[in-house]
């Protein structure tokens, strides 16, 4: 399998909070990997410094053979080849739900108009948002929004799909919307990578589960060995804790 | 003579003066804000530029140098009265360069650069006021600096200050009357001469007062107007659903 991105001994401090841990972790082309873990585990912070929202305070990240920290390659093109769905949804507030999905095709890939509106179309229909492509993000719903957001990190066709906890800001309702969207993607063979404290959808939807717990990956593998006999005392704990959760709704 | 009598009296025979001199306020304050808004901008956009991100060292100390030197032109020109900054500018540059400036074009310089060094600090509230995820998700699609600036963050910046900026446009139309200590022929110094010939000062100064607040207030509608244009219809309209193939 083609590795998109492989990651050495990546380190993340803010100040004396040392938040990642000497993280090795790499992402295959077509893989589905669900990042759970308590909060302030680092799982957020380790998927914004993927695409150098956050800098990195050590280590490596090879993209394509080169190593990204170090080489003087061009940070906006790589950010552009990895789209990110935020929790809060970020759509650019001033443009409609359409020139959402258009503006970083025409000025950043350079794309003519007439085919960014084409490919956004098709994404906004995907998502089930090709009616509202008028509509401003502060007239749309919450689960409307995300749906926009995802159709927008699409439209840039990127080689993977980057999601920080997009349902957590959601309500019990909209969750599933989004979900089933992710689920659609994720079937059709896409690189994604999720943040998440949706338990059902690690488990069924990827095809790899990450377990952090104080800046490190303490335990990785297929859902159903995670799941089911998972090795490590942390890593029971933190998943009877939140499956009872998840189960006494 | 009643009031009424003079202010008639006035109204016909000096109106053609007083219009002259609304209309040169009016064309100071406008074009003084106008420029003072697009200094205000640059200089807004270049303070938030955030210094730590950059790589080349030279690039760091030519914007801390830039930075030192709005911090200067906007301490200075907002902590001295432009009664003052008119006398010094105007008197300064005819004895230190022999330059008559003519005095319409000094008072629009005098009321740019005061404007400017008002609007760089409301312009950069504006932009840090702006949610962190705008930025973000601009930089999470690749935009640089410039782009995230240009389509996203000033856009959005730009309504929110539109109040602030109203507020400078009248406080300028007003503040314009200042100009006349370098014999700026405005609505303030076309009054004086007005009430100066007929003794009537009452009664000139009140018509110029309706004049100076019929200016402002028109002034405050319009820019409401734009607002409301930028915000956009309050209801969109739903698409026809397409049916085209939908791929990944």
């Amino acid at each position: 399998m083609e590795k998109i991105i492989d990651i050495r001994h990546l380190s993340k401090s803010f100040g004396d909070h040392e938040v990642l841990k000497d993280i090795d972790f790499s992402v295959e082309k077509g893989e589905v990997i669900s990042i759970i873990g308590s909060s302030g585990s680092g799982k957020s912070t380790l998927l914004r410094c993927v695409n150098l929202l956050e800098t990195p305070s050590g280590g490596e990240i090879i993209y394509k053979g080169q190593n990204i920290l170090t080489t003087p390659i061009n940070i906006a093109s790589y950010r552009a080849k990895l789209g990110m769905v935020f929790q809060q949804f970020n759509l650019f507030n001033n443009l409609d739900v359409l020139s959402n999905c258009v503006v970083g095709q025409v000025q950043v890939l350079k794309l003519p108009k007439d085919e960014a509106e084409k490919t956004a179309l098709n994404y906004l229909n995907l998502v089930g948002m090709s009616q509202f492509i008028n509509a401003k993000p502060a007239q749309l719903s919450g689960g409307q929004k995300q749906r926009v957001a995802i159709a927008r990190a699409l439209s840039m066709q990127p080689d993977a799909l980057l999601f920080d906890e997009p349902t957590s800001a959601l309500d019990p309702e909209m969750v599933g919307e989004v979900l089933k969207i992710m689920k659609k993607l994720a079937d059709s063979g896409l690189t994604m990578l999720v943040v998440t404290h949706e338990m059902n959808f690690a488990r069924d939807v990827s095809t790899r589960v990450v377990f952090m717990d104080g800046g490190v990956i303490v335990e990785q593998d297929v859902p159903e060995v995670l799941f089911n006999n998972p090795k490590h005392e942390r890593t029971k704990e933190f998943l009877k804790r939140t499956l009872k959760e998840n189960y006494s709704v | 003579m009643s009031f009424f009598d003079w202010v008639c009296q006035i109204l016909i025979s000096y109106w053609p003066m007083l219009l002259r001199g609304a209309g040169i306020t009016l064309l100071i304050s406008m074009v003084g804000t106008v420029i003072g808004f697009v200094i205000g901008l640059i200089a807004g956009v270049i303070r938030t530029i955030p210094i730590k991100n950059q790589k080349n060292p030279l690039m760091v100390i030519f914007l801390k140098l830039v930075n030192i030197l709005i911090t200067i032109y906007v301490e200075v020109f907002r902590g001295t009265p432009m009664m003052v900054q008119a006398m010094v500018i105007y008197y300064g540059t005819a004895m230190l360069f022999g330059i008559k400036l003519n005095s319409i074009l000094a008072g629009i310089f005098i009321v740019s650069i005061n404007t400017g060094a008002y609007m760089a600090e409301i312009v950069r509230g504006g932009i840090i006021s702006i949610d962190n995820g705008q930025f973000e998700a601009a930089h999470a699609i690749g935009m640089n600096h410039w782009q995230t600036m240009r389509f996203i963050i000033l856009p959005q910046a730009i309504r929110n200050i539109l109040p602030a900026t109203g507020n400078e446009f009248v406080i300028n139309i007003k503040d314009t009357s200042v100009l006349n200590v370098i014999s700026v022929v405005e609505l303030y110094f076309q009054t004086k001469t007005v009430a100066g010939n007929n003794f009537r000062y009452f009664e000139a100064f009140l018509i110029t007062c309706v004049i100076y607040f019929i200016m402002t207030f028109t002034v405050t509608r319009i820019l409401r107007l734009i607002e409301r244009k930028l915000d956009g219809p309050a209801n969109y309209k739903i698409e026809q659903k397409s049916s085209e193939e939908v791929s990944v």
